[in-house]
């Protein structure tokens, strides 16, 4: 890998997404980077752009929604300045996905492991022989039990936890720098959730994987990252060191989402919701989106947007209580 | 697969089974004496009763009946009264034929079918589309005799390029054959066409927006790989299931157009049955019609089930 | 994501106003209207707009060349085809409506029979792929033919064509639409089976069915045209539009606007019911929503 240690492989700066026929963002304003080998996790309720954030990334936008600023670099490689071409020829080499949907994200009527083999031959020139030879190997650090007959299984065949290796090993086949998992545990039994967290930390240990990590389960993440990007109605509500969004939380939202995961240790009390909903695209303020539903709103909240202001040297957060109601100092990411 | 296969078989049995008796039934829709047809107003009783004896009608029902199932099944379709032959014997020599003038409607339709419908996929909503949706929806409102007839009038009489009609087996003249059966085959195909090119965008379209599409995009292939690799395959599924009513119309629709153009096939055979009530003819006529349409859908079930692997689970 | 926050504002308003919103806005179910109420007022308005009357012969005016007296010519009788072609699709448009009117209605009965009722679904049905295994046009020759040639006759036959292929639909709908929640909700109630068919199972069936019987009505013109170019069609004099063309084949080189004008009708008719059809079905057909 050409990166230094000290330089991030992915590098996001300002990124705007907007629907193409109304212009309401779904994005706004998303900067972060990832070191090499480092997980960052986003978390967010459902509509809070995450999904819209990966498929971003990937190139992948649906052709509703466009981007309508920011820079996006990937180990020194500005994809947002390159040709649609060059990103795809980007895709299934320095930059893989892994979707939540494992029921749905392989081709039905292909051979699970003709599809591993596909990104071998057509993205990596591996010849016949060895691009299933390679399969095969992929399959196995994966995990699956007897590779050798899975291979020639079709996606019918097998269960949800054993389709998501798969596409974790197709992603795998790539070797991206980076790789973009999507929810990849919300669509599977809990056990299996458990498996498939356990391999993408052996990987990330074995193979030095950088990982953006998406998920809407806090629990998830504190398992798995490193650093954590809470999202909110599209835009970064808190970033920081996941031991800091646990124990020092600022946004409220952060506060929040802490607040309502059940405490199995403590005493029982009373499960703690979040009153309200994500605003929806189109109906979003351009003050602080979270005021609506927010314990500490002031009269600037309902005027302003707050700018993510560093709290301290590692973290970040998107509102005026951490700074007395003031505007802070930007962030500079 | 076994077990997939054995229920189709069965289930097609029981079909050809109904179909038989309501192509040996239709008789019985005949107001009056199926018999008034062959003979003049003037012919004696005996006559009437003689004709009645050589159809068979002076028996039961039941046992006409009986008799017809013990026919049809060591393939005798009965004996033209008309054509004073089997009618087995007609069709078969007319098979040859009718096969040439659907198989090759079959050929034009799948193929020009598919390729227009994945142009107005792959071009969603842009100029290709529109053109080609307009064309397939002209396709599927033009009457295909007139059609026949129009082209007739413009490629064989105006311009001379192809013969006003008729037929030259193929085993005599290669060229005389295509020249023959060209013209009356794209005018068979037309409809389908646009039935096929209709399908198989809305099958594209649908396989476009799923997720392992997405998946194969993430894997930067090709536009060009994503749709013949991993859209095609999976489109062709729900075409394939429409190949089977596809054959059925070519085979109605050719009973027509071998009248336009005055093609010696099974149509034309059916047909002349049909309207001078003979009536030997029009039941195996449609026997065999029914037969070949049923044979058609079991190996379009089979074709599927080799396609989807999932279908061969079930 | 966007199309979901769409979804829920528009549900606060009736669903009959969103089905009527969305066909205002289809340009298929636009022009196909436009194109069906043009042609269906001139079957009304014929006697007033048509230039002579269709029936006279007159042997001066036989296989005149479309002019400025006879716009689509005259035929072999000297009838003037424009008038035959306004009053063709009178019947034309008859035989469509009235077959799409009986094969909805026998298709319905027999579909839902089928649909609702286990017992009956198999037998039916395997009736249903009997009949459809004979090619529809052919069937539909051979019962006009041995009926005897009549505009009613000709109804009947292609009706029989077009049922089992409508049944197979309305029941396909019914079957889903009696697994769902408020059907079961109304058999809680105490509704009896049939009234739960009628008033609750059947109108949720219906978007498909009208689909279904806009493109019957516009097959029933085709077939109509293919069994008057055989010989089994509605019987002379009264023109439909299958019947001009039949007579105009015998003169295809020397007068062929008797041929050519009636067939332009049929396609412009065709087309018009194909259209609203398509339009319909983007906004009926559940199968087809987005």
């Amino acid at each position: 890998m050409s990166a230094r240690l000290d330089q991030p492989i992915l590098s996001v700066q300002g990124l705007t997404t907007a629907l193409a026929r109304s212009h309401a963002t779904v994005l706004e304003d998303i900067s972060f980077t990832i070191a090499p080998g480092e997980v960052v996790g986003v978390v967010g309720e459902s509509g809070s752009g995450k999904s819209m954030l990966a498929l971003s990334l990937m190139g992948l936008l649906p052709s509703a929604v466009r981007r309508t600023a920011g820079r996006i670099v990937l180990d020194g490689d500005e994809l947002t300045s390159g040709s649609a071409d060059h990103w795809r020829e980007t895709r299934g080499r320095d930059l893989a996905m892994i979707f939540q949907e494992p029921m749905t994200a392989l081709n039905p009527v292909m051979r699970v492991g003709h599809q591993v083999v596909e990104v071998l031959r057509r993205r990596r020139g591996f010849s016949g022989y060895e691009a299933r030879k390679e399969a095969l190997n992929l399959l196995r650090l994966v995990e699956i039990p007897s590779p050798e007959k899975r291979i020639s299984a079709y996606p019918y065949e097998l269960s949800g936890g054993m389709r998501q290796r798969v596409m974790i090993a197709i992603a795998l086949a790539a070797d991206p720098k980076v790789l973009i998992a999507d929810e990849p545990t919300t669509a599977l039994d809990v056990t299996v959730q458990a498996q498939i967290l356990d391999l993408l930390r052996k990987l990330r240990r074995e193979r030095g994987l950088s990982l953006l990590f998406i998920t809407h389960d806090l629990g998830v993440i504190a398992e798995i990252a490193d650093r954590v990007m809470v999202l909110y109605a599209g835009r970064m509500a808190e970033i920081a060191p996941v031991r800091r969004i646990f124990d020092t939380p600022q946004h409220p939202y952060t506060q929040a989402l802490l607040a309502s995961i059940p405490d199995m240790k403590g005493p029982r009390g009373r499960l703690v919701t979040i009153d309200g909903a994500v605003p929806a695209i189109g109906s979003m303020l351009e003050a602080c989106r979270f005021s609506p539903r927010c314990p500490y709103r002031h009269e600037i909240c309902e005027r302003e947007r707050p700018p993510l202001g560093l709290v301290s040297g590692d973290q970040a957060a998107a509102c005026f209580r951490p700074f007395g109601y003031e505007r802070p100092i930007e962030a500079v990411s | 697969m076994a077990q997939f296969l054995v229920k189709r078989l069965v289930g097609s049995f029981v079909v050809l089974v109904l179909v038989s008796l309501m192509a040996f039934a239709i008789i019985w829709l005949v107001p009056g004496d199926p018999t008034s047809a062959f003979l003049d107003t003037g012919a004696t009783p005996d006559q009437i009763a003689s004709l009645r004896q050589q159809l068979g009608l002076d028996r039961p029902m039941a046992v006409q009946m009986l008799e017809w199932y013990g026919r049809i099944v060591q393939g005798d379709l009965g004996h033209s009264i008309l054509l004073n032959r089997s009618v087995t014997a007609a069709i078969i020599e007319r098979l040859p034929v009718t096969l040439s003038l659907a198989g090759l409607a079959l050929v034009f339709a799948v193929v020009l079918g598919v390729l227009a419908g994945i142009v107005a996929a792959v071009h969603h909503n842009k100029w290709p589309d529109q053109v080609v949706m307009t064309l397939a929806l002209f396709g599927l409102s033009v009457p295909d005799f007139w059609l026949g007839i129009m082209l007739i009038l413009l490629f064989a009489v105006k311009l001379g390029f192809f013969p006003t009609g008729g037929y030259v087996p193929f085993s005599e003249d290669i060229v005389g054959w295509a020249r023959a059966i060209i013209m009356p085959a794209m005018t068979l195909a037309v409809i389908q066409v646009g039935f096929v090119a209709r399908m198989t965008r809305a099958s594209m379209l649908e396989i476009l927006n799923q997720d392992f599409i997405r998946t194969a995009d993430a894997k930067g292939l090709k536009r060009a790989e994503i749709m013949l690799r991993h859209g095609l395959p999976n489109a062709l599924i729900p075409i394939l299931t429409v190949g089977g009513i596809v054959a059925g119309a070519l085979l109605g629709g050719a009973v027509i157009i071998e009248q336009v153009f005055s093609i010696p096939g099974v149509g034309r055979l059916i047909i002349g049955g049909i309207l001078s009530r003979d009536y030997p003819v029009i039941q195996g006529g449609l026997l065999f019609l029914a037969v070949i349409y049923l044979s058609v859908n079991l190996v379009v079930d089979i074709l599927y089930a080799v396609a989807d692997p999932r279908v061969r689970l079930e | 994501m966007s199309v979901a926050v769409l979804k829920t504002e528009q549900a606060t308003r009736s669903p009959t106003i969103i089905a009527l919103t969305r066909l205002l806005q289809s340009r298929s179910f636009l022009i196909g209207a436009a194109l069906v109420l043009a042609i269906a007022l001139v079957a009304l308005l014929a006697d007033v707009i048509s230039p002579y009357d269709p029936l006279r012969n007159s042997f001066r005016t036989r296989l005149r060349p479309p002019d400025a007296m006879f716009w689509f010519g005259t035929d072999h009788f000297g009838r003037d085809i424009l008038s035959r072609v306004i009053h063709g699709a009178r019947i034309s448009l008859i035989i469509g409506l009235m077959t799409a009117l009986l094969t909805g209605i026998a298709g319905t009965i027999i579909g839902a029979t089928a649909g609702f009722f286990p017992v009956f679904d198999n037998p039916i049905m395997r009736l249903m792929d009997a009949l459809m295994a004979f090619p529809a046009i052919v069937l539909a020759i051979a019962v006009a033919s041995v009926l005897g040639a009549s505009v009613v006759n000709v109804i009947i036959a292609l009706s029989i064509a077009t049922m089992p292929h409508t049944a197979r639909i309305v029941r396909a709908s019914v079957l889903v639409v009696r697994e769902r929640e408020f059907i079961e909700a109304a058999r809680a109630l105490g509704a009896s089976e049939l009234r739960v068919l009628c008033r609750h199972v059947l109108p949720n069936a219906f978007g498909p069915l009208i689909v279904r019987l806009t493109y019957v009505f516009a097959t029933a013109i085709l077939a109509e045209a293919a069994l008057s170019f055989i010989g089994v069609g509605p019987p002379p004099p009264a023109p439909s539009f299958g019947s001009i063309i039949a007579q105009g084949r015998d003169f295809i080189t020397e007068a062929p606007w008797i041929t050519i004008f009636p067939g332009l009708a049929i396609i412009v008719s065709v087309l018009g019911l194909n259209l609203l059809g398509d339009g319909l079905r983007d906004v009926l057909d559940p199968r087809m929503r987005t």
